[in-house]
């Protein structure tokens, strides 16, 4: 990110925030009041000195020149990464009002600065020849088959257990519970199969997912056996299958498509977590290739993944494709400019051919659970006590899944449109469509649903 | 879009059905379809639900669309600058219950810069931004006295969408044209019908609504239907004239003097005597005047009492209590009700021409002052009377200003608003300088926002002696708080030097002076934050 002298907006510094309440007392101390000897260089560090509750004042730093995203430097005792106090500096100095004038770093900025830029210089040196040590490709190869060895063996215990459990019969999966699915998840992550042991898991959340769980168990379960049996004969299958084959049972590859510069829009950015990992996804519009990409960023528990785009901003940079047919995931290369506003829209489509479109999708990818559709002039519609997408012109409509049905952005969906047509952008599959960002009928800002 | 709404196009007749049976019984009890020889029943099934999946899948078809809502009613209002409305949204995430609680700290409390805001945004006539609705109707449904601002600057879309949640409905019942829209005052037949059949709380609405409008027309239609009311509604009906009441109104109320209810006569009285020419008024001051006087006998000119010594069917009439509420002595009560009711300017006729200043300033024989002037207290707030709210206030830095005089904090500060803005903001200044911040807080809620420049300057430097003096900030957590949101946001400035540690003195309290620095922190902060709003928002 060589963002020297560009200052960035307040909302890409919200997006840095790991959580609401981070958020909020970043911003409160997004102010001029509370700071004091702030400043920021030409070498892209920003610094300054914050009054907290104590009588020593903490010291704040930030390095935004670094390429793999910001870092931060702080006194206080926070375990919130930024803390509110680097976050407010950097809205104070995103406002650009005078508060963080350019000067001279202080000392104790300045130590810290030199000693990460020389360990991260060490690192870059040390990482390219460590490449080149760790690339002895017999001992690789090993590994990778005995980890396959593994993973042929979790699979075909899988089939058995499936076999067993539809020879008894799925209704008693239901008395069994969820600690049958528990324990078989953890014989797959024994087999280092992290994508099968998900699968599991989600199995047995169903028996307990209320009406019409039989129909969605069975529905997952041939789905795993299809997961399982292209595993077992991959070397059957064609190149590009067998590759997503490869990473949904969790083998996956490293992004060496061919990068694509394009001009990328940032579509949507949610975080969804569990005990472990905070998982971000952030989809991209190529507006020249009109592609879609969706980048994976991850964070502890806790903690904000590093990548933040936020919604609404384009940016040029080079995309490459991680491997496996239908696959939209791709690893974010070298960015050329830093995000800024952008008017662009993706073009929209009808509610029939986004269905038509997952569908499409379902032929390279059988386990896609949806795909991302921009849909143009939708009315959000109240169907008895769920809501619709419904055209504009024509009887058609997209039901909204259950889960985006209950959330309170569903509001400021409705709210946006007023009974007015509005283009939406989201995740369009079998369970129906999860609306993530929304355009107003005339010129306005993207609005994000999430 | 549920696979269920294609069956269509499904081919072998209900074979997903027949899968989904057989695999709840188990392939022990029923065999699946398709079963070739030399192949496991369970295997089978699961192949053939897996192309079954995926062709119901693939083949997902758009449901048909439910009636579509009708549009919201177009906001001609601009819409806010953009940097206004990332203020809006960053004071609307800042909910109560979400933040760490407990104590302040240096950040500013953004919950309470909304009314604020929300004034400034529709004073400059501002539309909200669609996108918000949700969250400001969530702010003003946990929050009654944010109803109004907030309803107004949230406009007709917000009405709409309170009709598709039911957690807003309120927004349908305070928003005009909200359920029940009101009638025009030309709409003389649902105007009529609305007052014959609405519910009470409508009533009330279309009368006040009405009594704005054309004074004399909702007096009219309340007379049609006054003598079949009940009790308790009269009540509230006669209220609600009390906004534009005027000397047309006096028959009508001298009916309600005979009303059977007692509280109707006490409202009618009341309502009467604020009316200096009429009837009543004149009774009154006949009354209370028989019972003051300037006796000249002694040295210096001295007020005498001499209070009633019956309550006769007359003084009830009128809207007297003869029964005294214990405690307190029959004649003084009576008195004190007399001359609240009597008309102020009769004072300077009768006790020889002074001006209320002088007349305040006499002596009162006998241990009546307090009394007497408590009576002309309410009066004046009764009136609305200038002059006799000014002479009552005393100067500010008078001592027995300060103390529990005659005159209590609470009919200060209402004396108080009877004085222009500016008179106000300078009494208070006077006061909070001579008098200090603990009894102030009363009185600069009834201060124009934001402060004067003396009235902030004042209450800056009070503050500033107040933390000299080594006391802790929370005792004045509550001028603190008012000052965020009261004090002009040019004061900030100067106030920049108080929001260093200064150094401990012996006789502080342990810790005062950080927390002092803190507390003023936070003022500081609030004021630029403040500062910022407004010129976000633009000039007016």
């Amino acid at each position: 990110m060589t963002q020297q002298g560009v200052r960035w907006t307040a909302d890409q510094v919200l997006a840095l925030a790991p959580d609401a309440a981070s958020r909020k007392a970043g911003s409160k101390l997004g102010a001029a009041g509370p700071w004091s000897e702030a400043g920021s260089s030409d070498e892209g560090t920003v610094w300054g000195l914050c009054k907290g509750s104590g009588s020593k004042p903490y010291q704040t730093v930030i390095d935004i020149a670094d390429s793999t995203g910001p870092a931060y430097k702080c006194s206080c005792p926070s375990r919130k990464f930024p803390c509110k106090h680097a976050l407010g500096l950097l809205l104070l100095w995103a406002g650009g009002d005078g508060t963080v004038p350019h000067a001279q770093a202080p000392d104790w900025a300045e130590q810290w600065i030199e000693g990460r830029r020389a360990r991260s210089e060490k690192r870059t040196a040390g990482g390219a020849s460590g490449a080149s040590s760790a690339g002895d490709p017999e001992a690789a190869r090993r590994r990778a088959e005995r980890r396959a060895e593994r993973i042929t063996a979790g699979a075909a215990e899988l089939e058995q257990r499936l076999a067993d459990l539809l020879r008894g019969g799925l209704a008693t999966a239901e008395q069994a519970g969820y600690g049958m699915w528990e324990e078989t998840a953890a014989r797959m992550v024994d087999a280092q199969a992290p994508g099968l042991a998900a699968r599991v898991r989600e199995l047995g959340a169903i028996p307990s997912s209320g009406p019409g769980w039989p129909v969605r168990l069975l529905e997952e379960c041939a789905l795993l056996h299809l997961l399982d049996q292209g595993w077992l004969r991959r070397e059957l299958l064609p190149d590009g299958l067998a590759a997503t084959v490869r990473s949904r049972v969790g083998l996956s590859g490293s992004a060496d498509g061919r990068p694509v510069r394009d001009r990328w829009l940032v579509l949507a950015q949610y975080d969804t977590s569990d005990a472990r990992l905070t998982t971000r996804r952030i989809w991209l519009y190529g507006a020249e290739s009109g592609r879609a990409a969706l980048l994976l960023s991850y964070g502890a528990a806790g903690r904000a993944p590093e990548l933040a785009l936020p919604v609404g901003l384009a940016f040029e940079a080079e995309v490459s494709a991680y491997p496996g047919a239908g696959q939209l995931r791709a690893a974010l290369g070298e960015q050329f400019t830093p995000p800024a506003p952008a008017t662009i829209r993706p073009p929209g489509t009808t509610t029939l051919q986004a269905v038509e479109r997952y569908g499409e999708a379902l032929r390279a990818d059988p386990w896609l659970d949806s795909y991302p559709v921009t849909l143009d002039r939708v009315v959000p519609t109240p169907d008895g006590d769920t809501w619709q997408l419904a055209d504009t012109d024509g009887d058609l409509a997209l039901p909204l899944t259950p889960a985006s049905r209950s959330r309170p952005d569903l509001w400021r969906l409705v709210a946006l449109s007023g009974g007015a047509p509005v283009t939406v952008f989201g995740e369009c599959g079998h369970r129906g469509f999860t609306p993530l960002t929304a355009w107003p009928e005339g010129a306005g800002d993207a609005v994000p649903l999430c | 879009m549920n696979t269920t709404s294609t069956p269509a196009d499904a081919p072998a007749g209900g074979s997903w059905e027949e899968l989904v049976t057989v695999a709840l019984l188990g392939t022990e009890r029923r065999t699946p379809p398709g079963l070739r020889p030399g192949r496991e029943a369970p295997v089978t099934l699961l192949d053939a639900a897996a192309v079954e999946t995926l062709r119901r899948r693939a083949g997902v078809r758009p449901a048909r669309a439910a009636a579509r809502p009708e549009p919201a009613a177009r906001d001609a209002r601009p819409s806010l600058p953009p940097a206004a409305a990332r203020r809006l949204a960053m004071l609307l995430a800042d909910r109560p219950g979400t933040g760490g609680g407990g104590r302040r700290g240096t950040a500013p409390d953004l919950m309470e810069l909304l009314p604020q805001w929300l004034q400034l945004a529709n004073a400059r006539g501002f539309a909200a931004p669609p996108q918000a609705l949700p969250a400001l109707l969530d702010a003003a449904r946990g929050r009654t006295d944010l109803r109004p601002a907030a309803l107004a600057f949230a406009g007709p879309r917000a009405v709409w969408l309170a009709r598709l949640n039911p957690e807003w409905r309120f927004a349908l019942r305070s928003a005009p044209g909200g359920g029940a829209a009101l009638p025009g005052p030309e709409e003389t037949e649902r105007v009529e019908r609305l007052w014959q059949e609405g519910l009470f709380a409508e009533r009330v609405a279309l009368l006040a609504a009405i009594r704005a409008h054309d004074p004399d027309a909702a007096r009219e239609l309340l007379t049609t239907t006054w003598a079949t009311e009940r009790a308790e509604d009269r009540l509230m009906f006669l209220d609600s004239l009390r906004s534009g009441l005027c000397p047309a109104d006096e028959p009508f109320l001298e009916r309600a003097l005979t009303d059977r209810s007692r509280n109707v006569r006490a409202t009618a009285a009341e309502l009467l005597s604020a009316l200096p020419d009429s009837a009543l008024a004149a009774r009154m001051a006949a009354r209370a005047g028989s019972c003051v006087a300037v006796d000249r006998t002694r040295g210096t000119p001295t007020i005498v009492v001499e209070a009633p010594h019956e309550c006769d069917a007359g003084m009830e009439r009128d809207g007297v209590v003869p029964k005294p509420p214990t405690g307190r002595g029959e004649r003084s009560w009576w008195l004190g009700q007399l001359v609240e009711a009597a008309p102020l300017r009769v004072w300077q006729k009768r006790l020889g021409g002074r001006t209320p200043e002088e007349i305040v300033a006499l002596p009162v024989a006998d241990d009546w002052q307090g009394e007497l002037h408590a009576a002309w207290c309410r009066a004046a707030v009764r009136q609305r009377d200038p002059g006799w709210s000014r002479a009552l206030l005393g100067a500010p830095a008078a001592p027995e200003a300060g103390g529990p005089g005659a005159v209590s904090l609470a009919e200060r500060s209402k004396l108080l608003a009877t004085l222009g803005s500016t008179e106000r903001a300078e009494w208070v200044a006077g006061f909070i300088g001579t008098h200090g911040l603990s009894e102030a807080f009363q009185l600069l809620g009834v201060c124009a926002v934001p402060w004067a420049g003396p009235l902030g300057r004042a209450v800056v430097d009070a503050l500033n002696i107040a933390r000299d003096a080594g006391s802790y900030p929370w005792s004045f957590s509550g001028v603190m708080g008012l000052a965020e949101r009261c004090l002009d946001p040019a004061e900030a400035g100067r106030l920049e030097g108080l929001t260093s540690v200064p150094d401990e003195s012996e006789n502080a309290a342990p810790g005062a002076g950080s927390y002092w620095a803190e507390a003023f922190q936070r003022l500081v902060t609030t004021l630029r934050l403040r500062a910022a709003m407004a010129s976000e928002l633009g000039e007016p």
